[in-house]
């Protein structure tokens, strides 16, 4: 008897008992949908996270400085680290963050300002559209001046209207010089929000009058890595502990996410997988039920000349076929949940992926065959005998 | 030629707690080819076991069962399986169909699981449909059926694997008389075809109708002759109600 004409006997069983099958597959289909569900929707956030990262620069090295004891590091000294290590770093800015109330008109907010130097529209790809991005001239004399995205364009001044007029920060007035061209949607804490300053009247502006943060740019990604442990020895010769500053890289950072994002991917699917399990076990269970009502049907097979393989083969491919029918259920019921919930959630398009797919339908398809095993020897090794008297 | 069965001091024996019970005590049968034997007896006087062993469906506990020649005493389940399917033909007094298959499907179990190719089995158990009154009926389930139409359909089964020894477990019991004797009728010819058929039975009447009785109590044979010798049988009108 061919492995076919199993199949089709399985067929015939689960479609004579709908309901039942269905709620047997129920387990599998959950299980199932729910780690396609997980696996993609983690895979489309780490990916849109990567992708986030990636735009702020693959080749930045973010450094923060905690000053103690007058030991700290000048914009100018860390220019010459720069300018002595021009194998290894092609740019750097001073990072001052001034938070406050911007104000132009009747329109207000709270926000931050970001004081940098001349090269950080290179450094971060910005694009100026309109106007000019902050100048050496600018950071020289401290000028009041500003550059700021779409979303500030919009909401102060209207569209091409922004250069040339003056946005207070806590009182202090700027006068917009440039307008970023738009990378989103205008919204705010999109990419359009943005203020930036020349870092000097920033400092002047701010609280502190050191600058705690750098960014610093790589030549490339390849020289990432020498380019951190050279800044780490130049601050490590400066503030004396390594306790006093942190040097992290994008790159590192990025390796740090994914590392937490596949570990968090591990933990959902493990509890997805004791959905699974219970699913598994409902098939077993189902399976034992159906052993023992059918014992008679097994009884009249044996003495019409089946053998314990013959038996065995039907209850195993009959769970099979239920659990594999449960996982492609589960499959495609995941997969569109995760598109939906995708572009609902996180507006990004999620494919589920190929693997993630080949994965739970053999998953299932092994749960069907592992948890059938049982049941079927026990209707295999019956005595025909006793089976056919079974009432 | 040997017999086509031979049992010889052939034992079964339950045990139940401390105490034995002999199902079966010692019996010694030889039955030919083209025989029609009823074994008869009372409930619980050894016949079900008798038979069951001659089907293969248990095994002795002690004596040894030779099939055609064959000794299968040691047989495993699975080769006593394939005797089962080969050699032997059921007629259960329940017909025993499974109720979900259609009277073809039913008919052709035991071919397939001979492993006979799909378009052969068709072929077979529509023969053997014919051979009963039933192919039209092919395409029908058993519940859509009376009793008699499906004692007619398991006999279509016990012929589809051609078997050296048709079994037949009490086939008029469910039955009324009529369809009883129709029955009945039809195993005559079987048996006048040449077919050899061993027909249990507590009825004396039913017994009346094959050409050798072997009468069994308490597990041993008490009688075993011409159906006419037998004092209980030989009162029964042969051609009479069932």
């Amino acid at each position: 008897m061919g492995i076919g004409k199993c199949f089709k006997m399985a067929m015939a069983t689960i479609w004579s008992s709908k309901v039942r099958s269905f709620l047997t597959m129920l387990g599998i289909i959950i299980g199932i949908a729910a780690v396609i569900i997980l696996v993609s929707l983690m895979g489309g956030l780490t990916q849109q996270l990567t992708d986030m990262f990636a735009e702020i620069g693959t080749n930045t090295i973010q450094v923060s400085i905690t000053p103690r004891n007058g030991k700290k590091v000048d914009p100018d000294e860390f220019y010459k680290f720069a300018e002595d290590n021009k194998n290894l770093v092609s740019d750097v800015s001073p990072y001052v963050t001034v938070t406050g109330t911007l104000k132009c008109g009747t329109e207000n907010e709270t926000g931050s300002v970001n004081g940098v130097s001349e090269s950080f529209d290179k450094m971060k790809m910005m694009n100026v559209e309109q106007g000019r991005f902050i100048q050496y001239s600018d950071i020289a004399s401290k000028s009041k001046t500003c550059v700021i995205g779409t979303y500030q364009e919009e909401k102060f001044f209207g569209k091409g209207q922004a250069v040339g007029k003056k946005l207070k920060l806590n009182g202090v007035p700027l006068t917009v010089v440039g307008v970023f061209e738009q990378k989103e949607d205008s919204s705010s804490v999109s990419g359009d929000d943005a203020v930036y300053i020349p870092y000097t009247t920033a400092i002047k502006l701010g609280k502190s009058s050191v600058v705690t943060v750098y960014t610093v740019n790589a030549v490339d990604e390849e020289h990432v890595e020498a380019a951190s442990s050279a800044i780490k020895q130049f601050l490590n010769k400066k503030m004396g502990d390594e306790k006093y500053y942190m040097v992290i890289s994008m790159k590192e950072m990025i390796d740090q996410m994914s590392t937490m994002m596949n570990s968090m991917q591990t933990v959902l699917v493990c509890i997805a997988g004791i959905s699974l399990l219970v699913g598994g076990i409902g098939i077993m269970n189902i399976m034992l039920v159906s052993v023992t009502e059918r014992t008679r049907e097994i009884g009249i097979r044996k003495s019409l000349g089946a053998k314990q393989k013959n038996i065995m083969m039907q209850f195993v491919i009959e769970a099979g076929t239920v659990s594999c029918i449960g996982g492609v259920i589960g499959i495609i019921l995941g997969a569109l949940v995760a598109v939906g919930a995708g572009k609902l959630l996180l507006n990004t398009t999620i494919t589920p992926s190929v693997t993630s797919i080949i994965v739970a339908f053999s998953v299932s398809v092994a749960i069907g065959i592992g948890f059938g095993y049982l049941p079927a020897k026990k209707a295999a090794q019956l005595n025909p005998i006793d089976a056919l008297r079974y009432d | 030629m040997p017999p086509l069965v031979e049992l010889e001091d052939v034992y079964k024996i339950y045990y139940m707690g401390d105490s034995e019970v002999h199902a079966l005590d010692g019996i010694t049968l030889t039955i030919n080819r083209g025989e029609f034997v009823a074994i008869i007896g009372k409930s619980g006087s050894g016949k079900s076991t008798c038979m069951n062993i001659i089907g293969c469906l248990d095994v002795a506990t002690s004596g040894s069962y030779r099939l055609n020649g064959k000794d299968i005493s040691n047989y495993t389940d699975d080769e006593l399986a394939e005797v089962r399917n080969k050699m032997l033909g059921f007629i259960f007094q329940q017909y025993n169909l499974l109720p979900k298959l259609t009277l073809l499907d039913n008919v052709a179990l035991p071919l397939l699981y001979a492993g006979v190719g799909d378009n052969e089995q068709k072929e077979r158990a529509m023969r053997s449909l014919e051979r009963v009154g039933l192919s039209d009926k092919a395409k029908n389930l058993p519940t859509q059926l009376s009793g008699g139409q499906q004692q007619r359909a398991s006999i279509a089964r016990a012929l589809a694997g051609n078997p050296s020894v048709i079994l037949a477990d009490e086939p008029t019991g469910a039955l009324d008389s009529k369809t009883g004797r129709e029955v009945m009728e039809f195993l005559r010819e079987l048996h006048e075809e040449g077919n050899t058929i061993v027909l249990i039975t507590h009825d004396n009447s039913i017994a009346a109708q094959a050409e050798r009785v072997v009468r069994i109590t308490d597990g041993k044979i008490v009688y075993d002759g011409p159906a006419e010798g037998d004092e209980l049988v030989s009162k029964q009108d042969k051609a009479g109600a069932v």
